[in-house]
């Protein structure tokens, strides 16, 4: 069947270029049966991509390891659930992820919009067939995932043990499902630009496709720093590291734009802005699949330097010259086509908004390129860590959240002096009497930064919960329902006000958990022998003993060994116990004999995490096998050619010996308060998404209503 | 010998499918139809904007002046959208 896949890339890769040539030439022509056509191929590419990917997949579910992909980066003992996930876990798996979410999301963008946008679809068309076509050539031509093995070893090389995670799982998907969404709209933004139709038609066609791809965008960020807290051992959920900012960078812009454009929608303005945004939104979601799979960057995330660096940064090159190409090209035909009404207004704050989240995004992408610019420039690499980017980022963010409580209290055109004053009383006590609450009852003011997030963030809550009772108050006044009855009616004929709304709280929360983690942050880094105890933040933590576990660990990620500890804790009259403990992977380097090869792979560390809504203990155990090298290096000599059930009987009394003669083993015990708000903020936020994004049953149905209409009228002309 | 005839295959599966729209020319949509669809589009964030004004208003955020204003500009952009839509549809100010 490799060759059956091969196959469907080679024809998917046919078929996206026809694509683009079927839908130029028929926008050129006026035909609209080739612009027809070439929809039918993003259609077909489309099953071709799923095909492929089935393939694949059943490959890996097979552990068919005459595939070098499935040999690579899968074996018969990875637990069925990360087999599923191993196929995107590689480069070249992750390529055809990419071109089949795409070519899935083109084709359902263009049946959704082959009745309207005539002249600009077809465009569209062609740009989305282009980027399809090149993540194709890039599979066909360098990183085939059907490549095969002449001999095909008995067992493969295993997932990377870091990758064994739920988080892990659908982060991926995640964030290259937001990567992808985003080229909808910026399709659609060239399509207006190449035929001059720079109104908001483009715009209401792919406002929900933008938010998609943001909201999952957001979700696949969010798993990331889930996975980095509870599976990197380092305790921490954002490291600056360049794979994360690559993601942030997209998602930064891609918020401006999906403000900006409800400014263009409403008012006519900021065109310019919105094509720029969108097609920088691109390009950095293209500048994120570089990073990760270039190489060019240390990272984390760096699983492997490639051989699609060069040709990656061809194409975003031809991106970027397209694109700014055509803005200024039709510059004449973004003009806006109203004026500022005022400066108190909502547009004048998205504008504002706009600004702060550019900035963002710039101070992110300077810190990110520094070792690279300044190897450029010096010869030497050197490269900025958390406190420069926390220096910078923090006053930024705040701006962001207070302007996230202004905005929605704005009206569109202007709001009077006295309104605002009405408007923001409310908001405003309450903003001070948590300040007082604060500074009375908490030591929030030895951190002048978090003292200031924590006020704002009650301010955007004060203001969302304003605009909630309000607008329910107003919707009584004129129905008569009940409270409850309003609210929902209210939430429902508005859910894009309203589910906006929703995500300035949950982004306000997320804030919350961040800066009262990053500033209050309890940590100790100790090494304790069974009987030690520790005091961490109001914890007491003893460690009782160690723990040794010979395969079937607790995350069932696979891990032959596991060995950890057993800590009690105490704190107040609570009484719990934590295990945190270390996998180990066995390697493949012949270099190992036949039991170190076990102790001296990769190992991954197994946090445990007392998870709580106003603080979280977090620990982590690296043993110390110094004690066991000995033993170890014997067993090699003793050992190398004995059946693997006497190897294992082997390992299983040097894990006993471990387990029973512990040597001080290292610990890192962390309290973090609040954190739990970030998880809880940022499935607010999404929630918020998905409900503005949720078409209302009213406007669906005078949709259909007005298609049937349609419908009526074409029958009529051909009988 | 797997991957030619799989390509071979795929190919004249696809070439049949993606040639239907050159070869059946009775599907052809008229110009005034997709117009409707964005019309229709550009109404309904019509009503939008007036439903949000509206609420703005009754929520303390526009004067009543303001509102007013704003009001009698979206509902005339609106009428404008109508009466396109009429003249597509074939439909008379008097709904006949």
């Amino acid at each position: 069947m490799a060759g059956v896949g091969s196959a469907c890339l080679t024809v998917g890769l046919l078929t996206a270029l026809y694509a683009v040539g079927a839908s130029v030439y028929g926008a050129i022509t006026g035909r609209r049966g080739w612009v027809a056509s070439g929809r039918r191929a993003i259609y077909c590419l489309a099953a071709l991509c799923v095909a492929a990917f089935a393939i694949l997949e059943s490959a890996f579910l097979r552990s068919d390891f005459s595939y070098a992909l499935v040999a690579e980066g899968s074996s018969t003992d990875t637990p069925t659930f990360y087999k599923v996930t191993a196929v995107w876990a590689t480069q070249d798996g992750s390529l055809l992820l990419w071109a089949t979410v795409l070519s899935l999301f083109a084709s359902a963008v263009l049946f959704l919009t082959r009745h309207s946008l005539r002249d600009i679809a077809p465009w569209a068309t062609a740009v989305l067939g282009c980027v399809a076509a090149f993540f194709l050539l890039l599979m066909v031509g360098w990183e085939n995932p059907f490549d095969t093995l002449a001999v095909p070893p008995p067992e493969g090389a295993g997932l990377n043990p870091l990758l064994r995670h739920p988080a892990m799982m659908i982060h991926p998907p995640m964030l290259y499902t937001g990567y992808v969404g985003f080229s909808i709209p910026f399709a659609f933004a060239i399509g207006a630009l190449v035929t001059r139709r720079t109104g908001a038609d483009w715009i209401r066609a792919t406002r929900r496709f933008a938010l998609i791809a943001w909201t999952f965008l957001g979700t696949g960020i969010l798993l990331g720093a889930l996975w980095s807290y509870s599976e990197l051992g380092w305790g921490g959920y954002w490291a600056w590291d360049p794979v994360e900012n690559a993601s942030l960078m997209p998602w930064l812009v891609g918020t401006a734009f999906l403000h900006s454009i409800m400014v263009q929608e409403k008012r006519g303005m900021l065109k310019v802005w919105n094509v720029t945004l969108i097609c920088a939104t691109f390009t950095l979601a293209l500048l994120g699949t570089f990073l990760v799979r270039s190489g060019i960057l240390d990272s984390i995330h760096a699983f492997g330097a490639s051989t699609i660096g060069v040709q990656m940064l061809v194409f975003i090159a031809c991106v970027i010259a397209l694109s700014v190409g055509l803005i200024l090209a039709r510059l004449p035909d973004l003009r806006s086509e109203a004026r500022l009404d005022s400066l108190l207004s909502r547009e004048a704050f998205f504008l504002l908004n706009n600004l702060v989240l550019v900035g963002l995004c710039l101070v992110v992408l300077w810190g990110t390129f520094f070792p690279l610019i300044s190897e450029a420039i010096t010869g030497t690499e050197s490269s900025v860590g958390p406190p420069w980017f926390e220096r910078i980022v923090t006053p930024l963010a705040l701006v962001l959240v207070l302007l996230s409580g202004v905005g929605p209290v704005l009206a569109w055109r202007r709001v009077t002096a006295s309104a605002l004053f009405r408007l923001f009383a409310a908001p405003a006590a309450f903003t001070a009497v948590a300040l007082v609450v604060l500074l009375a009852f908490t030591e929030a003011a030895k951190s002048v930064p978090s003292l200031l997030m924590f006020s704002f963030v009650a301010f955007v809550l004060a203001v969302v919960g304003q605009e909630f009772w309000r607008g329910t108050s107003a919707r009584r006044l004129v129905t008569g329902e009940a409270w409850p009855q309003a609210f929902s009616r209210l939430f429902g004929r508005n859910r894009r006000r309203y589910g906006g709304y929703l995500v300035h709280a949950g982004i306000a929360v997320l804030f919350l958990g961040v800066a009262a983690s990053s500033a209050f942050v309890d940590q100790r880094d100790v090494r304790l022998s069974p009987g030690d105890s520790i005091r961490v933040g109001d914890y007491d933590v003893t460690y009782v003993r160690a723990t040794a576990r010979l395969g079937g660990d607790d995350g069932g990620t696979g891990a032959p060994i596991s060995l950890g500890a057993v800590l009690k804790v105490h704190r107040g009259d609570q009484a719990f116990t934590l295990h945190p403990s270390r996998n180990y992977y066995s390697t493949s380097d012949p270099s190992k004999g036949a039991i170190s090869r076990f102790f001296e792979g990769e190992a991954t560390s197994e946090v445990d995490v007392r998870w709580g809504l106003r603080r979280d203990l977090w620990l982590a155990v690296r043993p110390d096998l110094v004690s066991l090298e000995e033993p170890i290096a014997r067993a090699d000599r003793e050992f190398a050619d004995s059946p693997g059930r006497v190897q294992a009987f082997v390992i299983s009394t040097l894990a006993r010996l471990y387990r029973d003669n512990p040597p001080p083993a290292a610990f890192r015990a962390i309290v973090s308060p609040l954190v739990a708000w970030i998880w809880i903020g940022g499935a607010i936020a999404i929630l918020g998404a998905l409900i503005a994004a949720w078409p209302s049953p009213e406007a669906r149905l005078r949709r259909v209503r007005s298609l049937y209409a349609a419908r009526v009228g074409r029958e009529l002309t051909r009988a | 010998m797997e991957f030619a005839i799989a390509l071979v295959a795929l190919t004249l599966l696809i070439a049949v499918v993606v040639t239907g729209p050159l070869r059946n020319k009775a599907g052809a949509e008229r110009p005034s139809t997709t117009r409707i669809e964005e019309l229709s589009a550009a109404k309904e964030a019509k009503y939008r904007e007036i439903r949000d004004a509206e609420l703005d208003h009754r929520m303390g955020k526009l004067s009543r002046e303001d509102w007013r204003a704003v009001d009698r500009e979206l509902r005339g952009e609106a009428i404008e959208i109508l009466r396109e839509l009429d003249r597509l549809e074939g439909r008379s100010v008097d709904g006949r």
